[in-house]
């Protein structure tokens, strides 16, 4: 990185004075290849011995220009896109920018549709927060819960194959509803899974929750009270591991939420620890709320999945903001319409970017060994923070 | 054709022979063979099958292993300090390599010489400090890794070498504490003794039950595995010390930490369980001795099980967390322990 490179002004360091033995601070580069940053995350580190003196982080080296692409492609073109940016949680990222389109429409989406929806991003939480479980217990050295969680995951993964034939980049989502119905049988391998994760996840507990090892690495580590969240904009699980009940779904309910029966997990100390609390106490609702839409989508085998969608998608001329409760915090899309078939403009409020900006103040004169815990206790995915 | 020799020559014949015997034992069937079990195991605490396919069991894996780091290419870094980056593995290897010089491993076996029936005891040197020995030698051993970390010109080998250095001297001293008690039970520094003295009376284990759990934590964060891995710790200092290692100077240190871990379970075994020894049974003749080589292999085999059974399954601590366990917790424990097994040995009047 030279010093006349546009863009970085920013990230070249002042000068620094000699202390008073003419030790300077150890100016350490982490990442953006690096074990622990979950990717392609940059951290540019002051450290005095291992105490961070002070965190920049530096993002940017996984931008596609995705915001840009959605003004070229016309809008059922966007779904597939929007798999790309939080890649682990696909599905919660369609139905975010779907709610944003059918409300620029005004598009109704049949029930059904809208429970199998919500069955799918609750898929999603677990098949996320799975993930986030085994790569933060990794960070810290617990190598075997990965190993534990990817047995599940791999069957939730299995169930969206069998659905809508992706793994990963799902695609399971169209404007006014779905592309596709349910296979046979699919309603019933899903419920007993789900009555089979709680004994899973006892088993995670039973590894992490009161391992000593594990409460001396995150209790008090990261703390970021929930006056400091709410200025930094900070959503999702950090947020209510600081005491804050704020979940969309309760908040600004969409689909059948308001019909479902789940609690909002709240923590105390806003720390590393409540993070990890909070997650998995989610993973348990997540649980309860996919059972509840199993319930009734065997009830109504039958039924419309897609509402009343014109053939072309041309929205009026007009601006709408939808937001679903993704496994990262609020996932929000802003659309504005200049009444052409493609988005003039498509803005995403992505969790992980927004919640990432407060590691600044959450690492501060913690150690090195604490910052892979914080990276990790947010959950980033940087195809989200980067776009 | 009779060969005749004399005293030093045979003796000098008898330990190359259990020189040979000893290093064929633990670098050319136990530390393969670890490498295939930290597999295995690890794959069988993680509901995997573990590598399978090279070989029957996959035990081959470890041979395959190192034939891919011998043929990897080696890459020196423009920047490193040459002597020291070359010296370090050597330097971590090399220790564990030669404690197993004072450890007993199995009782003795008689050999005709000169028409006369002697009892030649396995052990290498019989020297009258092994105690004293090892804990030079565990020390040395972190020089390697500290040298690594230097050398690398990398900060974050610098980094790793720094913290193995804090880690070995907070540990060192509730090491030895607690080893000292071992000592004084058997009044002698001398392993066999100690040894020998476990058999006529208990392992001490049991009478020294405190002494054994703070030796084996440091004997942990001695040999750098997980809990105690922080001068390597993958996901904070992306390798730790050895950063800039590749090819065969890596597999150096890659044998060196298992190496460490034999030598390491053998230490404990020796001074807690009992060595080659089992309460009740005489080991004498050729077979008794065979045997006893058996019951000293097995036990080792069982402590590595638990080296790495405690790896896969817990975290790893902070480095500032370590040395506060290490000064606040253990050294005190082991300094009342001490105090406590010379009490009772002074009460007792031996």
């Amino acid at each position: 990185m030279s010093e006349g490179t546009p863009g970085t002004a920013a990230l070249v360091p002042p000068p620094e004075e000699p202390t008073l033995l003419g030790l300077h601070e150890m100016e350490l580069n982490f990442g953006p290849q690096h074990p622990a940053t979950h990717g392609v995350l940059r951290v540019v580190l002051k450290v005095d011995g291992e105490r961070i003196v002070s965190a920049r982080p530096d993002v940017g080296y996984l931008h596609r220009g995705t915001e840009k692409l959605f003004e070229t492609e016309t809008y059922p073109m966007v779904i597939p896109h929007t798999d790309r940016m939080d890649y682990v949680a696909a599905a919660t990222n369609n139905h975010a920018y779907c709610l944003a389109v059918e409300k620029i429409l005004g598009v109704e989406v049949p029930k059904r549709a809208q429970y199998i929806r919500v069955l799918l991003d609750e898929m999603q939480r677990v098949s996320s927060h799975l993930l986030w479980l085994a790569t933060a217990a990794i960070d810290l050295g617990a190598i075997t819960p990965f190993f534990y969680t990817f047995r599940e995951r791999e069957v939730i993964l299995d169930l969206f194959e069998e659905y809508c034939g992706a793994r990963l980049t799902l695609n399971c989502m169209r404007i006014g509803g779905l592309p596709v119905d349910l296979t046979p049988g699919w309603v019933e391998r899903t419920q007993a899974f789900f009555e089979t994760l709680e004994a899973k996840i006892d088993e995670y507990e039973d590894l992490l929750t009161e391992n000593r090892i594990w409460k001396e690495r995150t209790v008090g580590i990261g703390v970021l009270a929930a006056d400091r969240c709410v200025a930094w904009g900070v959503t999702g699980p950090v947020l209510r591991a600081a005491g804050v009940a704020w979940d969309v779904r309760r908040a600004l309910p969409y689909e059948c939420y308001p019909e479902l029966e789940f609690d909002i997990p709240v923590g105390k100390n806003a720390d590393t620890y409540d993070r990890y609390l909070v997650r998995v106490a989610e993973l348990r609702q997540s649980r309860r709320i996919a059972l509840q839409c199993c319930d009734w989508l065997a009830k109504n085998p039958e039924g419309e999945i897609r509402g009343k969608v014109p053939r072309v998608i041309k929205p009026a001329a007009g601006m709408a903001y939808a937001s679903v409760e993704a496994p990262k915090g609020e996932l929000g899309f802003f659309l504005v319409s200049s009444g052409a078939n493609k988005p003039y403009r498509l803005h995403v409020r992505a969790p992980s970017f927004v919640n990432l900006q407060s590691l600044p103040e959450m690492i501060r004169g913690h150690l090195v060994s604490d910052l892979v815990a914080v990276i990790g206790t947010y959950d980033i995915v940087l195809g989200e923070v980067d776009r | 054709m009779t060969l005749t020799l004399s005293e030093p020559l045979f003796n000098a014949l008898l330990a190359v022979v259990k020189i040979l015997f000893v290093w064929a034992m633990t670098l050319a069937a136990l530390l393969p063979n670890l490498i295939w079990a930290e597999r295995r195991v690890s794959g069988l605490i993680q509901d995997r099958p573990g590598p399978n396919r090279v070989g029957p069991l996959g035990l081959f894996q470890a041979v395959a292993d190192v034939l891919k780091l011998m043929m990897k290419e080696d890459v020196v870094p423009l920047y490193v300090d040459k002597v020291l980056f070359t010296l370090a593995p050597l330097i971590t290897l090399t220790p564990a390599l030669v404690t197993f010089a004072v450890i007993p491993f199995g009782s003795s076996i008689p050999i005709t010489w000169n028409g006369a029936v002697r009892d030649v005891p396995l052990v290498i040197a019989d020297v009258n400090v092994g105690i004293l020995y090892i804990f030079a030698l565990t020390s040395l051993a972190v020089y390697g890794i500290v040298l690594a970390g230097w050398s690398s010109n990398d900060k974050y080998s610098l980094l790793g070498g720094v913290r193995a250095s804090a880690q070995i001297i907070s540990y060192e001293l509730a090491m030895g504490f607690s080893a000292a008690g071992v000592f004084i039970a058997a009044g002698s520094l001398r392993l066999p003794a100690v040894v020998e003295w476990q058999h006529a009376h208990l392992w001490n284990v049991v009478p020294q039950f405190l002494g054994f759990v703070v030796f084996a934590v440091a004997i942990f964060a001695e040999t750098n595995r997980i809990p105690f891995d922080l001068s390597e710790a993958e996901a904070e200092l992306v390798a730790g010390y050895h950063t800039e290692y590749s090819s065969f100077r890596f597999a150096m240190f890659f044998m060196g930490e298992y190496a460490n871990l034999i030598a390491a379970s053998a230490v404990v075994t020796t001074l807690y369980f009992g060595g080659w020894s089992l309460p009740g049974v005489a080991f004498t003749g050729l077979w008794g001795g065979l045997a006893s080589i058996a019951v000293f292999a097995v036990k080792t085999a069982a402590f590595i099980f638990l080296f790495l059974w405690v790896r896969w399954t817990l975290p790893r601590f902070r480095y500032d967390q370590l040395m506060e366990l290490g000064w606040k917790v253990f050294l005190p424990l082991s300094f009342f322990h001490l105090i406590a097994v010379a009490a009772f040995v002074a009460a007792s009047g031996r």
